[in-house]
């Protein structure tokens, strides 16, 4: 098989299950169809080994209290304004 | 704040309040063209480094001294005032300070949040002894958000607060959403130690006359990032409006109440909580902040749902997400206070 970007020659690995192509020439890589969504889940077994959940604040919380999702609303008028006004 | 044209408190049509605080500035040695800081309903006018404030004419004369005071005798806390009691203009009372550099707007991520903690510290730990100070605004403001929002949505005065659930909830205003009955249920909910008294929901200022502080400690009473300027290299607090002796706990309030809506981050929030535990601020324990954070929280977030949903009722516009956050948060308090 040849690469598609340089037409260099490809090599064919296979690791933990998964089938990979890489060219010799660019080390580009080629996944055969569903190769990525198996990575991709390979890849979040492995996180959720090593990486647990971030540990909760420090000082906790109110029971009513909401999730956080991020500071998405970070620039909007209205909490500008809050922050900065009674 | 609404900052106004460069020359809008000078120029020859502002024969009014603004242009007489700006000629008022000028008396204190304020220099250059004067600006309108906020015309509510107070009233700031800049002019150089002097800033003048203009109150309603109901204010109380007797605690506005007392605040003064108080702020020209913590140095490294709050700011100190230019002159030591308000002066009169046209039956308004009206007090004099040096200018300061606020926090960037722009970058609350970037805002002194340790600093804030700090100086809130300190307050709290002021000598009480040597103080005499009137009530501590807090629990007014409350009233005062929620009686407003009362009006605006068509209940009546604010004693209706403390009886029977208010009218038709798919009436009028609050047909659009729902979202006053919420703030009403919250409201209604919330402990008996941070509900406001009669006095309060009654006063259009807070009542109770300039005791020697002997219960509650000093406290600021309307915290927020406004409420920082820097000043010849330190940064202070600003505005005694609210000043007084009351629980400290409610200055750390409106930043629970944003982050426990999900609006301040985690991150901010420790770093503000962690510094003022830190300085040995006695608002909250450290093993526990929530026990005392807990109830004036919840009054602050009923407070900051009042006054942004009325403040979208009168612009006639839906709530913004940032709104929403905290009409939810008022139907978690309601529904966390609810018999089981």
């Amino acid at each position: 098989m040849r690469c598609p970007k340089c037409s260099g020659n490809m090599r064919t690995y296979d690791r933990n299950g998964v089938h990979i192509e890489q060219c010799e020439n660019c080390r580009g890589i080629f996944l055969d169809y569903g190769e990525l969504e198996t990575l991709t889940r390979v890849e979040s077994q492995w996180s959720q080994q090593h990486y647990p959940s971030p540990p909760p604040p420090a000082h906790g919380g109110p029971a009513w209290g909401a999730p956080h999702h991020g500071g998405h609303h970070r620039h909007q008028r209205s909490w500008v304004g809050m922050l900065f006004s009674s | 704040m609404t900052v106004r044209g460069e020359d809008e408190a000078t120029d020859g049509t502002a024969a009014g309040l603004t242009g007489r605080l700006a000629r008022f500035a000028r008396a204190y040695g304020g220099t250059g063209r004067a600006r309108v800081l906020k015309d509510t309903r107070v009233t700031v006018v800049r002019a150089g480094d002097v800033v003048v404030k203009a109150y309603p004419p109901e204010t109380d004369e007797t605690a506005l001294i007392a605040r003064l005071r108080v702020a020209g005798t913590l140095p490294g806390v709050l700011l100190p005032p230019l002159a030591e009691r308000p002066e009169r203009l046209d039956g308004r009372l009206v007090t004099v300070w040096p200018a300061g550099e606020p926090v960037d707007p722009s970058d609350p991520e970037g805002a002194p949040w340790e600093t804030a903690a700090l100086l809130l510290a300190r307050l709290h730990t002021a000598q009480a002894a040597a103080l005499s100070l009137p009530p501590a605004g807090g629990p007014a403001r409350l009233a005062g958000a929620v009686a407003r929002l009362s009006d605006l949505s068509g209940l009546s005065g604010p004693r209706e607060l403390h009886g029977a659930p208010g009218p038709d909830p798919g009436s009028g205003f609050d047909g659009r959403n729902g979202s006053v009955a919420t703030i009403l249920a919250a409201f209604r909910s919330l402990p008996a130690e941070v509900r406001p008294g009669p006095a309060e929901a009654g006063a259009a200022a807070p009542a109770g006359g300039v005791r020697p502080l002997t219960a509650g400690r000093p406290a600021h009473g309307d915290f927020h990032l406004g409420q920082i300027i820097r000043y010849q290299g330190e940064w202070l607090l600003i505005d005694v409006d609210d000043l007084g002796a009351g629980v400290p706990a409610w200055d750390l309030a409106r930043p629970a109440a944003w982050y426990a809506s999900g609006l301040l981050s985690p991150r901010l929030w420790e770093r503000f909580l962690s510094a003022y535990l830190a300085a040995a601020g006695p608002a909250v324990s450290a093993a526990d902040p929530w026990r005392e954070l807990d109830a004036p929280a919840r009054a602050l977030t009923v407070q900051l749902a009042a006054t942004a949903v009325a403040a979208a009722g009168a612009e006639g516009r839906p709530l913004d997400e940032v709104e929403q956050a905290l009409v939810s948060s008022c139907g978690r308090i309601a529904r966390a206070a609810a018999p089981q």
